[in-house]
């Protein structure tokens, strides 16, 4: 199928990305990135170290195959992310960057406005920025205007597997924003992701649900799986469903008579 | 409303006698519930609920790998000091036991630490007795400073100080603190607390919010169990949690549920807590307060902390010693006797066994003028 997306200046053939984090095990995501065929892998920096040989997450990731992406996890305002940010870069994580703020530890939900001034200050830097926002679109047209290479809304709150609940703030920003929308967080089955790639999303980022799975790598293929039928769905062009039922005795038949 | 304030009401409002009259439908109606109000939490710390554990358990482990995942995150304590201007009737570092005091000089500190980081670890808790004039923040500073070449995230555990005391800590590396309040109960803190600042109960029940209002990253609190009754103390604990992240969302709070150890000294404990209990207690908090870190130390035996695993548990210690200059061969008495003296090898094997991963750092540091004063293992600039 030739149907790649585009983010910063790369061709990608899958549209799943993946988060790293809750693992039993690290040495399980060589095998999960496999399986759900990812080619944009995020880790958080507070979880690497440099200096481990078995504990360090990036020995598990194969970059000839993956972009890094590392993630601002833990950064509480934009000052924050940008340093962490240009850690990750001095430490040879490359370029591409996922804006993570938050600052509010109950609900993990991100500071729009802290993530647009972070977002700008690294897109100028030369950074591939993917921010993660809560869908608006005022904030996702700033996201636009301060360099963002794509727009990544929240499904519903992360790690809490409940679907698409904001689906029609981010039918709102596919509809009007230009960069690709990656729906990110809140995705707990295959079909969830299948709903948000039908309804025209640019690709998904999973993690907890595939992590903590009775079976990672089996559920990392089963997302995989979901994301290619829910695009080829999107380009296939599902018919549109009706709220109205169509009368057998149309109201407007006469017109036709 | 202050903490203190809420408190005080909640005692008035929630009578020991309240818990006993919890039924069945109760418990199953909470459980049944997504989010809890503090009565569910109460409801969840009855006998009533004893019935119903297997239940917690399969909703907390649930709850915990969705907000933390299959991940438990290791740490181990280093002893500074045992100093204490405190007659805290139950511990052995108190000002009145006859005990073998030490400090370690910053270098010792820093071959300590060396020492632990040599191990994997990156996460450093450092701890001292409560005596300021032993070693007072300008000590700790110079510690810390040695110390964060080293580990990615240094917490403290010291006593109380003023909010911009503990700004001053930030600015030299640390990022999270812990401090346990032993008891709730006001009229059995004053009992236990004949002597010395820790006295002052209010300062004390304080002290976690100043340290968020310094801007700490962690904040970890606790009652130490066996002290006061349960469940009393443990309802006190997750109220002042949860009173925590509501008012400063960005901390990152956890709990720890420690309970009395044999020491040197003769007290007895009144009200021991039963592994049961402890269960229990872990569990209602999970139930109640979803992304909170709970903390399970190496007070308790290797056994039991490898069965918390998977209720709820997101922090262990591993390594650890309880005497200062433990790991350097000096001689000073312990603060209290270790259940588990596994090596972080040892725990880590553990970890996987039971399908969780060890976490060795999750945290990197901010400071400096890119931000990493952490040079990794080796201390290397």
């Amino acid at each position: 199928m030739n149907d790649p997306l585009v983010i910063g200046g790369r061709t990608l053939e899958s549209r799943l990305f993946l988060g790293t984090g809750k693992f039993p095990a690290n040495a399980m995501i060589p095998e999960v990135i496999r399986r759900s065929g990812a080619q944009v892998v995020t880790v958080a920096l507070r979880r690497v170290d440099f200096e481990a040989q078995e504990e360090n997450i990036l020995n598990y990731i194969d970059r000839k195959n993956c972009i890094l992406m590392p993630n601002t996890s833990g950064a509480r305002n934009a000052a924050e992310a940008v340093k962490i940010a240009r850690i990750a870069r001095a430490a040879g994580c490359g370029n591409w960057v996922k804006i993570e703020v938050i600052n509010d530890n109950r609900y993990l939900l991100p500071d729009n406005y802290e993530t647009i001034k972070a977002t700008e200050i690294l897109a100028g830097e030369g950074f591939v920025v993917l921010p993660y926002m809560s869908p608006d679109l005022a904030a996702a047209r700033a996201l636009v205007e301060a360099g963002a290479a794509a727009v990544m809304p929240l499904g519903s709150p992360i790690g809490s597997n409940r679907g698409l609940k904001m689906k029609e703030m981010i039918r709102i920003l596919i509809e009007e924003i230009e960069l690709p929308v990656i729906v990110d967080a809140g995705l707990g089955r295959p079909s969830h992701a299948a709903e948000a790639m039908e309804m025209g999303a640019a690709a998904v980022l999973v993690n907890t649900a595939i992590a903590t799975a009775e079976d990672p790598p089996g559920m990392a293929e089963a997302f995989s799986l979901a994301v290619r039928a829910g695009r080829l769905s999107y380009l296939a062009g599902s018919p549109e469903v009706s709220r109205y039922a169509r009368a057998s005795s149309p109201l407007t038949g006469f017109l036709r008579d | 409303m202050s903490f203190y304030e809420q408190l005080t009401r909640c005692r008035e409002q929630y009578s020991p006698d309240w818990v006993r009259k919890v039924r069945r439908q109760d418990v199953e109606k909470v459980l049944a519930r997504d989010r809890l109000s503090e009565r569910d939490f109460l409801i969840l710390l009855s006998e009533a609920a004893e019935e119903y554990l297997e239940e917690m358990a399969v909703k907390a482990r649930a709850l915990t790998w969705r907000h933390f995942g299959r991940a438990i995150l290791l740490y181990t304590p280093l002893y500074l000091a045992n100093y204490c201007e405190n007659r805290c009737l139950y511990c052995s570092f108190q000002a009145a036991n006859k005990i073998r005091r030490r400090k370690l000089t910053p270098e010792e500190a820093e071959a300590e630490g060396r020492q632990i980081a040599a191990t994997g670890l990156r996460h450093l808790l450092l701890l001292t007795g409560e005596s300021r004039r032993h070693t007072p923040v300008s000590y700790l500073r110079e510690c810390v400073a040695l110390l964060s070449k080293y580990f990615a995230s240094i917490g403290i555990e010291v006593y109380p100080l003023t909010r911009e005391e503990y700004s001053l800590l930030i600015e030299s590396g640390v990022d999270s603190m812990t401090v346990y309040q032993e008891v709730y109960d006001p009229d059995i803190y004053r009992e236990l607390h004949p002597k010395g600042p820790k006295r002052d109960y209010r300062f004390r029940l304080e002290t976690p919010e100043r340290a968020c209002q310094a801007g700490m990253w962690s904040v970890n609190i606790g009652p130490l169990l066996g002290l006061g009754p349960w469940p009393e103390e443990v309802f006190w604990a997750g109220l002042h949690a949860a009173y925590l992240q509501e008012r400063y969302p960005d901390v990152e709070i956890s709990i720890s549920l420690p309970r009395l150890q044999p020491f040197i000294g003769n007290f007895v404990c009144r009200y021991p807590v039963s592994d049961l209990r402890l269960v229990q207690a872990l569990l209602a908090l999970r139930l109640y307060q979803p992304r909170l870190g709970i903390t399970i130390s190496t007070r308790e035996r290797a056994e039991l902390r490898d069965n918390l695993v998977g209720l709820g548990v997101t922090k262990m210690s591993a390594g650890s010693s309880t005497r200062v200059g433990g790991r350097l061969q000096q001689d000073s008495d312990e603060q209290f006797a270790l259940a588990d003296h596994r090596s972080v090898e040892e725990i880590r094997q553990m970890l996987y066994r039971k399908g969780y991963q060890p976490v060795f750092k999750d945290w990197h540091p901010l400071r400096g003028k890119e931000g990493s004063g952490w040079k990794g293992a080796q201390g290397r600039s």
